[in-house]
């Protein structure tokens, strides 16, 4: 299947109406929604983060891009469901028990949202028997705990532990990240991974997607 | 017993001399604590100190208790040791102790009681600020001025009062629930709405709150509001190149129309160390701020390291963990850093040279950053012109955005400030947001509503 050049185009200037009516137009034609999201609305999405990481994108630019992409998403999920597909990965995000900063995890949210994953995002102040229970119930690939506070990083590992004891860790990478959190820490408290901002989040997810 | 003024209006400036706006010096000094004075003459440092890594639960709190205990004990031994001749101490409450406001109250005593017996034994004028936690948003849309949460901070301020604190303040969030997502896609429009529409509405009403619960705590002050959650979220964000660095710089100059609500309620001073907008409230109340910069880069980075001590009246470190360094433990070395800082200033100010040395650490700074070239005093005393000569808070915090953008540009035309071309675009994206906002609130309410009105309690804005 061909590039849909408006599609993209849409996506890559985060114009979410564009991309909604590119990809109308798209099925109205007869596209195959699995097709548009691998030829058209991925590789967008993978030169919106190369031209964030180059700094010729800020945020903004990078969310509005994810909005498109969601935009047009709304019109395919349906569809993917119906064939019996579905996104590759699910990912379940929250910020730890305790803690109540969410700007960081929710721009991880969105970018990771606008690469193509699907995000559960369970808001701030997530206790360990949530992310447990949300584990259980969504049957993510992926755990992302953020943490701002020093005083809250150890919920990260009460979270991870509470995963053990649950049977649950072996089924799930867990990621973190947060101001007071580093590389060291996240090994410490047996995380999967650690990024220090939120484009090596996405990479680090899909290395590790990869990898599993 | 403290009188309680209310709803107060400035409308012209209590510093319109750029010669006259110095660090340590404002026409209404400060008499707190324990024979403080502040704005009189002299900078003090302002010493902020945290937990380390650790839980604070009910089986941890004799460990929690230990550290404030061990960190007041060090703080106030170097004060005395280098002779500072007079220090505040900001407890700051971490999340749970707010949640359980007693908790705070405690950690609350256990600080004036090292206060009280340094001020016996040494003499040391002192104060203890007391910031609790802003804890209102933990539902979606946060409630502001009902429930649990709320209830749970106001016995907060009010047992944190009892227990000893001599100034309160807090680093509010009203309307931050719709200027995080208006930031995080650079929505103009959504910005001013959050920053000169709601955050207005909820600073008035929660520091006329403040200001009572002080009123019935004779000897309390009701210090300042910081926009941290706004103005330092954005600013951060465009340290780590997420956020254009215009954008953060006029997010600051229209921040300082919420900041200045907690004074027409009746807030003295001194404002929050990380309200970098303080040196706008100095200017326009005359009364005494606190700063940070280069000596709290423990807690982290700004471009602002020099400039932000120009205009200062305590010199802070924003927040350090209670961890050991080669010297000793962290609190204690950086209390020794911003004793030196305060130092020089004290000295310069004494041999006659207040003022060149306020204009070095602003030329160090000035052009090196959009944020620092709002932050010089020229700047400072433009933004808080324009916005004693409006009449609403919108107006105001419109009027101070388009001084931002004008300081930014003539920067540029002049050659002093640099800026790429994707941050020259961001700038002029930004002037052409303002020119297209409404002339009156109401008409922006009415546009951003299908945008921006699930996010927000119309009853927590009295809307």
């Amino acid at each position: 299947m061909a590039q849909n050049i408006d599609l993209y185009d849409a996506i890559l200037n985060g114009n979410a109406k564009k991309a909604h009516a590119a990809t109308e137009a798209a099925l109205a034609a007869g596209a195959d929604p699995m097709g548009l999201i691998q030829e058209s609305m991925v590789p967008a999405m993978d030169e919106v983060g190369r031209l964030f990481e180059c700094e010729e994108y800020f945020v903004p630019e990078l969310l509005l891009a994810g909005r498109a992409m969601k935009s047009a998403m709304e019109l395919l999920k349906p569809l993917l469901s119906a064939a019996g597909q579905r996104m590759a990965v699910r990912i379940v995000i929250g910020t730890v028990k305790g803690d109540l900063h969410d700007i960081g995890k929710n721009i991880v949210a969105s970018m990771l949202e606008g690469s193509g994953f699907e995000v559960i995002d369970l808001g701030t102040d997530v206790s360990p028997e949530n992310f447990v229970s949300a584990v259980e119930e969504r049957k993510p690939q992926v755990v992302c705990l953020s943490a701002l506070l020093t005083v809250t990083m150890p919920a990260m590992k009460l979270t991870i532990d509470a995963l053990k004891t649950a049977g649950l860790r072996t089924q799930v990478k867990v990621l973190v990240g947060g101001a007071p959190v580093n590389s060291q820490y996240a090994k410490e408290i047996g995380a999967d991974g650690y990024s220090e901002n939120a484009s090596g989040a996405v990479g680090l997810v899909k290395n590790l997607v990869a990898e599993a | 017993m403290m009188i309680v003024e209310t709803a107060r209006k400035f409308t012209s400036l209590a510093i319109p001399n750029q010669d006259q706006f110095l660090y340590g010096a404002c026409p209404h000094p400060l008499n707190c604590g324990l024979g403080l004075m502040l704005g009189a003459g002299q900078v003090f440092p302002e010493v902020n100190f945290t937990l380390p890594p650790m839980s604070i639960t009910r089986e941890t709190w004799a460990e929690v208790k230990a550290h404030y205990e061990e960190m007041a004990a060090q703080i106030l031994r170097r004060a005395v040791s280098l002779a500072v001749p007079g220090i505040v101490l900001e407890f700051e409450l971490l999340p749970a102790m707010t949640d359980e406001p007693e908790w705070g109250a405690e950690i609350t005593a256990i600080l004036k009681r090292h206060l009280s017996a340094a001020h016996e034994k040494h003499k040391l004028p002192c104060a203890l600020r007391v910031t609790p936690t802003d804890i209102r948003d933990q539902q979606k849309p946060p409630l502001l001025r009902t429930g649990e949460p709320w209830q749970r901070l106001r016995r907060s301020f009010e047992l944190c009062a009892e227990a000893g604190a001599d100034i309160l303040s807090i680093e509010s969030v009203g309307s931050k629930e719709v200027h995080d997502q208006a930031l995080m896609f650079g929505d103009f429009p959504g910005i001013v709405f959050a920053l000169g529409v709601l955050a207005p509405r909820d600073m008035t009403w929660l520091w006329s709150e403040i200001v009572s619960i002080c009123a019935a705590h004779p000897g309390v002050i009701a210090g300042g509001d910081s926009a941290c959650g706004f103005a330092n979220t954005a600013m951060q964000l465009a340290h780590q190149r997420m956020l254009p660095e215009v954008l953060a710089a006029v997010v600051r100059a229209m921040s300082c129309v919420r900041s200045l609500a907690a004074f027409e309620q009746g807030a003295l001073g001194p404002s929050k160390d990380c309200a970098y907008e303080g040196p706008v409230m100095k200017a326009i109340t005359g009364m005494p701020i606190s700063m940070e910069g280069k000596s709290a880069a423990c807690a982290h980075f700004s471009p602002l390291g020099n400039i932000a001590a120009a205009m200062c009246d305590l010199w802070s470190n924003e927040s350090v963990q209670n961890v050991r360094l080669l010297s000793g433990n962290a609190p204690e070395v950086f209390t020794e850093i911003l004793a030196y800082d305060c130092r020089l200033m004290n000295a310069a100010t004494a041999a006659g040279g207040a003022l060149a040395l306020r204009d070095w650490m602003t030329a160090s700074d000035e052009w090196l950053s959009p944020q620092a070239a709002v932050l010089s005093p020229a700047a400072t005393l433009r933004i808080a012109s324009a916005i004693v000569a409006e009449e609403t808070p919108y107006r105001q915090t419109v009027a101070a955005g388009r001084v931002a953008v004008d300081i930014l540009k003539e920067g540029v035309v002049a050659g002093k400030l640099r800026l790429s071309r994707k941050e020259q675009q961001w700038l002029e994206r930004i002037e052409a947001s303002l020119d297209e906002l409404p002339a009156e609130e109401s008409a922006l309410i009415a546009v951003l509503e299908e945008q921006y009105g699930g996010l927000y309690d119309k009853a927590s804005y009295g809307l």
